[in-house]
């Protein structure tokens, strides 16, 4: 049954992800995207990790998504021509050969490291979410802080740069 | 129990489209999307490590690293806006009055 969830989670992220790179109106990308990052939500059920399947649908299919698909609607995009690339077969042939090359390379590679105490008993025992909760504010509370002031900084830029901007010289040329 | 390596090479395949996309693609927010793409298969990496190491730290990294992705879509939605206010086209081929 895991098998099978498995399979049906990976097969679909990858042709989800191949068809957001590959049609050809933005819109209908942006749903390919949706479909590969609920998939990914999947993947990560099949992990244990319950809370970042949360956070997974919650933050990219809810919130950042969204934003794509306002932006797409806001700018109304014509689709153009010449989507692709003029080198697009040679780039193509390129990264095809990398990701074998990479494949060739992992699947030759021993994975091995030292395990920590987190095991699936212990995990399950408190909850995914008490646990990862307990770790963020013990061993994890600077990298916390941080990435809070980062987004603090993150709203501001987006809300500077996407202001209309105010043209002072515009307002005098009205009569008084 | 699904070996890891299904894993790594899932994450593999689907950062090797996310870069394709980036290289291919003209449009910039398709672009976005492909980086959106390239962050998810990290993330998988990331946390199939943390599942079969038994450690926290894989997810801790995956949550920050949706943090940031989450920034980083606001931040370069509103820079397509401002190029885009400019009537300079969204097609990235266009957009060189910085190059060189």
């Amino acid at each position: 049954m895991v098998y099978l969830l498995f399979g049906y989670f990976a097969t679909v992220s990858i042709l989800a992800g191949v068809l957001t790179v590959a049609l050809r109106s933005p819109v209908h990308c942006g749903l390919a995207l949706l479909t590969l990052l609920l998939h990914i939500a999947g993947l990560f059920v099949l992990l244990n990790a319950e809370f970042l399947f949360a956070i997974q649908i919650i933050v990219y299919a809810g919130a950042i998504l969204i934003l794509y698909l306002f932006v797409l609607m806001l700018l109304n995009l014509k689709t153009e021509e010449r989507y692709l690339h003029r080198k697009f077969p040679f780039l193509l042939f390129a990264g095809i050969a990398i990701l074998g090359e990479l494949l060739i390379l992992m699947f030759q590679s021993p994975y091995a490291g030292a395990k920590g105490k987190a095991t699936t008993e212990v995990i399950l025992a408190v909850g995914n979410s008490h646990a990862i909760g307990l770790t963020m504010f013990s061993d994890y509370l600077l990298l916390f802080e941080i990435v809070g002031v980062f987004l603090l900084g993150a709203i501001i830029g987006a809300i500077v740069l996407a202001k209309t901007p105010t043209t002072p010289v515009a307002k005098t040329d009205v009569p008084l | 129990m699904i070996p890891l390596s299904a894993y790594v090479a899932l994450s593999a395949i689907l950062f090797m489209t996310g870069i394709l996309g980036v290289l291919i693609r003209r449009n910039f927010i398709i672009i976005l999307m492909s980086i959106e793409i390239m962050l998810n298969a990290a993330n998988i990496n990331l946390v199939a490590f943390s599942h079969y190491l038994e450690s926290m730290a894989g997810q801790m990294a995956a949550l920050f690293v949706i943090a940031i992705a989450a920034g980083e879509a606001a931040v370069g939605l509103a820079i397509i806006i401002v190029v885009f206010r400019g009537k300079i086209a969204t097609n990235v081929d266009q957009i060189n009055l910085l190059k060189w």
